[in-house]
């Protein structure tokens, strides 16, 4: 039986890639991811894997490219203004259907910005993290046993989907330390890659890895099909949890570490006799619409909770039609909303002050 | 019948897009030629540029990857470091390798990557219409430099082998040219060494073959050739910059 450890985010975030099979890590310095870069320097050498000090965040994102086509599981990892300079290579890597995993732990922006906890990089993650018509997998978590947990599948969803996937996470759970543990999982033949370029040995035809499609109408054809997988997607990764939500009027919705926040404000609601509950996002794309929907005809309001302007809000507004009114309450530039601001958000929206 | 002339094995059938006169064609085959002679297509694996040759990938019978525009080495190295006892090698332009690639090709040379980079250096962007290159040569009239490229402004062009040649990991710095029989088998060789030299695991191999451009020059193929003697040459002089291994001279 597995026992739990006292980890920190980031470290986590780089045992369990290891655990899941990834043996090529490249990455670019960069606050507040640096003990996963750390970690995996340390570890790669003892297990026979690759930890490479790029030369910058687009080169790692471009070996990333590399090592995935040639049918391995690889990933990066970077804070914000790193990922603003890999969003390049990750439109290349969705534009060439490979698999791959990059984790942001994000700090506040834009620009240089800082270096404490943020979530602004979520139209990014979600939006625009590159050109052209693309989405990748976003997750998420919101404990260190969740990093974990959602490493392994988006690895598993990555190679299954032949798409990349980000864990989105901050400052906050990059830094934070909680017992963890790592579950004995039942081994899994690896997923056959016969797209990958790694010599066809004489035995198949030559394997082309691109993005490049001059005929527009060949363009065309290969993103409705892209998007074809993506409905694929859509239909059936939706990940959410829910906290005392059965009888909610009001619905609090946040993920990652301004979930933490609002689950700890919903319970002080809640004492106060508040019918209060949270949603929390796992997956930001696909957005857990699905999950969301189907509170719309009990709930009278939502209140989103983000480390941002309000970025999310506008799937909240999107999954919910707008049929109910959508309040917001964040904290941006690096500051962490406390639970008693998010209190006092709650008994607002019912009227209170 | 013997057979004394054939395409080589590493060449698809598909027809080259390249205009008249464009030396792309030769140094693809003398590429297609070392990969059959060393009996290595079945592992090896290609990473094509942005620019003219991006379609390298349609022409070589090895498994192929394009990369975006100067990340090239950065991709070969993520492959090499995934296949280590495959064959990778990059083929780019001047643009990608010496502009927008340059840190990718100082920092994949320097780690000593046991890569093989062909660098086709025509002074000029070609697939975009003809703009200034890194390479340009001062007073060339290109799109972007139509008074010719004045090196106050605009620079001075960049000497990629001699640049290398100062970086411990390269094992391989070779200029050559493709204008002329004899300069083609010595351009062969140099490849041939390129790649003999990642099997050897001596490091990063560069051959930078000077080529031409007719198109975007606005010259005849023959003129073109003559205008890469009488100009590039004495710019960029042929020969063997570094002929070792990586970290040869720390011994």
């Amino acid at each position: 039986m597995s026992e739990k450890i006292l980890m920190k985010g980031n470290e986590a975030l780089g045992e369990a890639a290891i655990q899941a099979g990834c043996r090529h890590f490249f990455g670019y310095p960069i606050t507040p991811q640096t003990e996963l870069a750390a970690y995996m320097s340390k570890k790669m050498p003892k297990i026979g894997g690759t930890y490479l000090q790029a030369e910058s965040e687009i080169a790692a994102i471009n070996m990333v490219l590399g090592a995935a086509s040639a049918g391995v599981r690889a990933m990066t990892s970077s804070s914000s203004p790193g990922i603003s300079l890999k969003t390049e290579g990750i439109s290349y890597i969705a534009g060439s259907d490979v698999p791959a995993l990059i984790i942001n732990v994000q700090r506040g922006g834009p620009g240089l910005g800082g270096i404490q906890p943020s979530q602004s990089d979520y139209w990014q993650a979600t939006r625009a993290a590159g050109h052209g018509d693309f989405h990748l997998l976003v997750y998420a978590p919101s404990t260190v046993q969740e990093m974990v947990d959602l490493v392994f599948l988006a690895f598993d969803k990555g190679d299954e989907y032949r798409m990349p996937a980000m864990i989105l996470a901050d400052g906050m759970l990059g830094q934070m330390m909680e017992p963890v543990e790592f579950k004995e999982r039942e081994q899994k033949a690896p997923i056959e890659k016969p797209w990958a370029v790694n010599g066809h040995k004489n035995e198949r035809p030559h394997n082309i890895i691109n993005s490049l499609y001059l005929d527009p109408h060949e363009l065309e054809n290969l993103n409705i099909k892209r998007f074809e997988k993506y409905k694929r997607v859509i239909e059936n990764e939706q990940k959410s949890v829910e906290y005392m939500t059965q009888d909610a009027e009001y619905i609090v919705v946040a993920f990652g570490a301004s979930a933490r926040v609002a689950h700890s404000a919903v319970d002080m609601a809640r004492e106060q006799g508040i019918k209060v509950g949270l949603f929390r996002p796992v997956t930001l794309w696909p957005f857990p619409e699905k999950a969301l929907k189907t509170t719309v005809e009990s709930t009278k309001k939502y209140l989103c909770v983000e480390m941002s302007m309000g970025q999310m809000i506008d799937d909240v507004k999107l999954a919910t039609e707008c049929r109910r009114p959508v309040e917001f309450f964040g904290r941006t530039g690096g500051v962490i909303p406390t639970v008693d601001e998010v209190f006092g958000a709650i008994k607002k929206l019912g009227g209170g002050n | 019948m013997e057979v004394i002339f054939k395409k080589p094995h590493a060449l698809t059938d598909v027809p080259f897009h390249y205009c008249a006169g464009c030396t792309h064609g030769i140094v693809h085959r003398l590429v297609a030629e070392v990969i059959d002679e060393l009996g290595i297509e079945g592992k090896t694996v290609g990473v094509s540029p942005v620019g003219c040759a991006v379609m390298c990938y349609d022409y070589f019978n090895c498994d192929v990857i394009e990369a975006p525009h100067g990340r090239a080495p950065a991709v070969a190295t993520g492959i090499k470091r995934a296949l280590p006892d495959n064959v990778v090698f990059t083929y780019q332009g001047d643009g990608d390798l010496a502009a927008i690639g340059t840190a990718e090709t100082v920092h994949s040379a320097t780690r000593g990557e046991n890569i093989t980079v062909i660098f086709i250096n025509n002074t000029i962007y070609g697939m975009t219409g003809g703009q200034m290159a890194p390479t340009s040569l001062p007073n060339q009239v290109t799109q972007t430099t139509p008074y010719g490229r004045d090196v106050n402004t605009a620079g001075y062009p960049i000497r990629v082998c001699e640049l290398l040649s100062n970086v411990d990991g390269v094992a391989l710095a070779q200029r050559v040219a493709v204008d002329c029989v004899k300069n083609v088998n010595i351009a062969k060789q140099a490849i041939k060494k390129a790649f003999q030299n990642q099997i050897d695991k001596k490091g990063f191999s560069i051959v930078e073959v000077l080529s031409t451009c007719p198109t975007n020059w606005g010259m005849s193929p023959v003129e073109a050739l003559q205008w890469l003697r009488d100009n590039m040459m004495p710019y960029y002089p042929l020969g063997v910059y570094k002929d070792g291994e990586k970290g040869d001279r720390l011994k």
